[in-house]
């Protein structure tokens, strides 16, 4: 399965196995993700989705297959994780910010303590970034003063302070109160026209439809069917894939 | 229901009103907390009595009836007073510098002063969050204090430096490996089985390694020899170890592209040293020396809590840490020794480093009684917190670690930088709770032969000078609320630390 765009894959996941014991989690997991392009993976819970991207960033061991992103391999010893994750950022369900740390501190800590940037610097560049995610005002505050859905716009600004080339989101709007899934989406959208590579584990169906270039279903731990989201909404091919939909879609 | 009912409007706001009864101020305080149930009344009243009962008799034991001057105990007697005789102050002020300094000897009394004074000097600034320079202040007091304090409370001087002492320990350590082996080849020789033969063989392998070590580290010895050759060890060695370190940290640092900083701070640091050991004349032989076993009272007290208070935490965090390690060497290491210093109680600790241990260790390495007692003390203390610590760090949620992992940040940044401050903050109770304890139970150091402030106090009471029917209660009174105002001053100061550090939590 090859990404529809031109030139070489940024991510490439090929004959990934991951057991948890004896209970096999991902099975022969084969996907390619082209630079700039938007994949949504979605799925019933527990198949695998949130441990296959999981898996790029090395947050999970995998027993065999490789992963390899921007050139950087990572096999089963994971011996280049840190070279990976420096490349990659992650936005996870529940947003993780460090509480402890103001937003403006929570965005320059990898900056100054991974990239060895001045502070003076890396607070200019997260100040940057916490613009666009429309949330300046709240840089000296700290992560329990702000909202959910302004939590999870830091969580975002964060990762984007390390310039990585590709982005996970891990359920970013499952956590959130219905009013504030939108400004989280919304983030997400600006960032997906400004052609950053996403995969995104999501339940939204509207963004997927809007943003995805390509929606990857799954389940129990097998990738099910892959296609545009034109073709993956009008005309589901796999039996699993169509209940799924007529669950999900009312 | 009618239609009325299910929609609603309001067409008037509510306007605002008085609280119905007064429950504010003292009287407020009064109806709804003390007396507002007929058994809250019973209560407070009873309580009422028992504070009364309690605090008057105190107040008149010790300033009422209480014997304010006095050359010996006829002044504390009750025919001389004229009335009950009280507490019997005229015996705490003859004592108070046996209570302060133990049998310090005079003429050098200043020197206990100054390191009172030095170590006031650098923990008040250390204690108020708004003073700058946090990390220079704690430089000096942990690192710099400790070394200062020394030679200043004990004396002596120093004849050489980091390359002598380290010259020292290899070649003991080498020497030790080789003579271990060509013990082990003697005793092959004398048995002549295949087993014999192969201890000779482990044995001359020993010898053949140390050998190799000798040869490998002769650029050390090299160094040692030309130092002492130079006519003035002392600080030919302390430029040497200044050269070496200094260029150390500087290749370390970055080297030519950032190292200068590096290199800096560790000129200006030699340089600080270099300034302290011509100060102290550390380099003619230093201040006179006063055996441990002179020390005594709060100076006892205070030296051995604050090393131990200090000296548990590194101890505490590194046992915590390596009792969640996912290395089981290292976590089995950290399980056993928390488990062993937690079963075995302190007095145990105490009399097995002072009379035990020197019966292990080799005739010509003895270490001061003293010291020894401080490090059962740090260990012992550092078991504990190891526990309190490790409860803070079960309670960091694992998305913390993951996030702070997703951001590239290593296993060390990530204890450093997120785990650790997260959890130190929530056992900042706990970690006070032990100190206080540790600040208490160094009253123990008494039962060998260590004069603490309580040891002293009983000493005092031996003199029959002072023995009159109060001593015993004077005394007991003043040296606990010496540790009252310790310990509550420790608790004060760590409920202000937890409101300015959890300002986050406040929304």
């Amino acid at each position: 399965m090859s990404g529809n765009l031109a030139g070489s894959p940024i991510v490439t996941v090929a004959g990934l196995n991951k057991w948890y014991g004896d209970f096999h989690v991902l099975r022969d997991i084969d996907l390619d993700v082209g630079r700039g392009e938007r994949i949504v993976i979605c799925g019933p819970s527990g198949s695998g989705k949130s441990t296959l991207i999981r898996c790029i960033n090395a947050l999970e061991e995998f027993q065999e297959g490789k992963i390899v992103v921007d050139g950087i391999e990572l096999g089963p010893n994971l011996r280049r994780v840190h070279e990976v994750r420096r490349e990659v950022g992650m936005v996870f369900q529940n947003f993780n910010l460090f509480p402890h740390l103001t937003v403006l501190e929570n965005c320059t800590l990898a900056p100054i303590w991974v990239r060895h940037i001045p502070q003076k610097e890396a607070e200019a560049s997260a100040m940057k970034y916490l613009e666009r995610v429309r949330i300046p005002d709240k840089a000296k505050n700290y992560p329990g003063q702000l909202s959910g859905g302004q939590q999870q716009r830091v969580a975002i600004a964060r990762a984007l302070t390390m310039n990585p080339k590709v982005m996970l989101f891990d359920e970013p709007t499952s956590a959130l109160d219905p009013e504030m899934v939108k400004e989280v989406l919304d983030t997400m959208v600006d960032l997906a026209r400004e052609g950053m590579t996403m995969l995104v584990v999501t339940h939204e169906m509207g963004f997927a439809r809007e943003v995805a270039d390509r929606v990857v279903f799954m389940d129990a731990g097998q990738i099910i069917e892959a296609n545009t989201p034109a073709n993956f909404f009008a005309n589901p091919q796999h039996a699993r894939t169509k209940l799924f939909l007529s669950q999900i879609l009312r | 229901m009618s239609e009325q009912a299910m929609t609603f409007v309001r067409s008037e706001l509510a306007p605002e009103r008085r609280a119905p009864v007064r429950s504010t101020g003292f009287i407020g305080f009064l109806r709804t907390r003390l007396f507002n149930t007929p058994l809250n009344a019973l209560l407070t009243v009873l309580g009422a009595a028992l504070l009364v009962a309690l605090i008057v008799p105190a107040v008149r034991f010790l300033l009422i009836d209480a014997v304010w001057s006095g050359s010996d105990r006829d002044a504390c007697l009750a025919q001389t007073a004229g009335h009950p005789a009280g507490a019997c102050w005229p015996f705490v002020q003859a004592k108070i510098t046996q209570f302060i300094y133990g049998f310090y000897p005079e003429p050098e009394r200043w020197r206990v002063n100054l390191t009172f004074l030095l170590a006031g000097l650098l923990l008040l600034p250390l204690l108020i969050p708004r003073l700058p320079a946090k990390t220079f202040n704690a430089a000096l007091f942990f690192v710099a204090f400790p070394f200062v304090a020394f030679f200043l409370l004990y004396g002596g001087g120093i004849e050489g430096f980091a390359v002598g002492w380290v010259t020292h320990f290899v070649s003991t350590f080498i020497l030790g490996i080789g003579d271990a082996g060509a013990r082990l080849a003697e005793l092959g020789l004398s048995s002549p089985s295949w087993f014999g033969s192969l201890l000779k063989l482990i044995g001359d392998g020993i010898v053949w390694f140390s050998t190799g070590l000798l040869y490998v580290s002769f650029p050390l010895f090299w160094l040692r020899d030309e130092i002492v050759a130079s006519g003035q060890p002392l600080w030919a060695d302390f430029a040497a170890t200044a050269v070496i370190v200094s260029v150390a940290l500087f290749l370390l640092g970055g080297g030519l592209r950032n190292g200068w900083r590096a290199l800096l701070i560790s000129l200006a640091t030699f340089v600080g040293i270099g300034l302290v050991i011509l100060a102290m004349g550390l380099n003619r032989g230093g201040l006179p020396v006063v055996d441990t076993r002179l020390w005594g009272g709060l100076l006892v007290t205070l030296v051995v809590s604050v090393t131990g208070i200090v000296a548990s935490m590194p101890v505490g965090i590194a046992l915590a840490l390596g009792r969640r390690s996912t290395i089981p060497l290292i976590r089995l290491f950290s399980i056993g020794f928390i488990e062993f210093w937690r079963g075995v109680p302190l007095i145990t600790v105490l009399f097995f480093a002072t009379y035990m241990l020197p019966l292990f260790l080799p005739g010509n390495f003895t270490v001061d009684g003293l010291v020894r007692v401080l490090i059962g003390i740090a260990l012992f203390a550092g078991a504990y917190n190891a526990e309190v610590i490790r409860g803070g760090l079960q309670a960091i949620a694992r998305g913390q670690e993951e996030a702070a992992h997703a951001l590239g940040l290593s296993y060390w940044k990530t204890t450093r930088l997120i785990v650790l401050p997260q959890a130190l903050r929530h056992v900042i109770p706990g970690l006070v709770n032990s100190f206080i304890a540790l600040f208490k139970d160094t009253s123990l150091v008494s039962i060998v032969a260590l004069f603490d402030l309580l040891g002293i106090l009983r000493a005092a009471f031996a003199d029959p000078a002072w023995s009159s029917p109060t001593t015993l209660f004077t005394g007991f009174a003043f040296t606990g609320l010496i540790y009252f105002v310790g310990c509550f001053a420790m608790s004060r100061y760590s409920l202000f630390v937890e409101r300015r550090l959890n300002a986050h939590r406040r929304h």
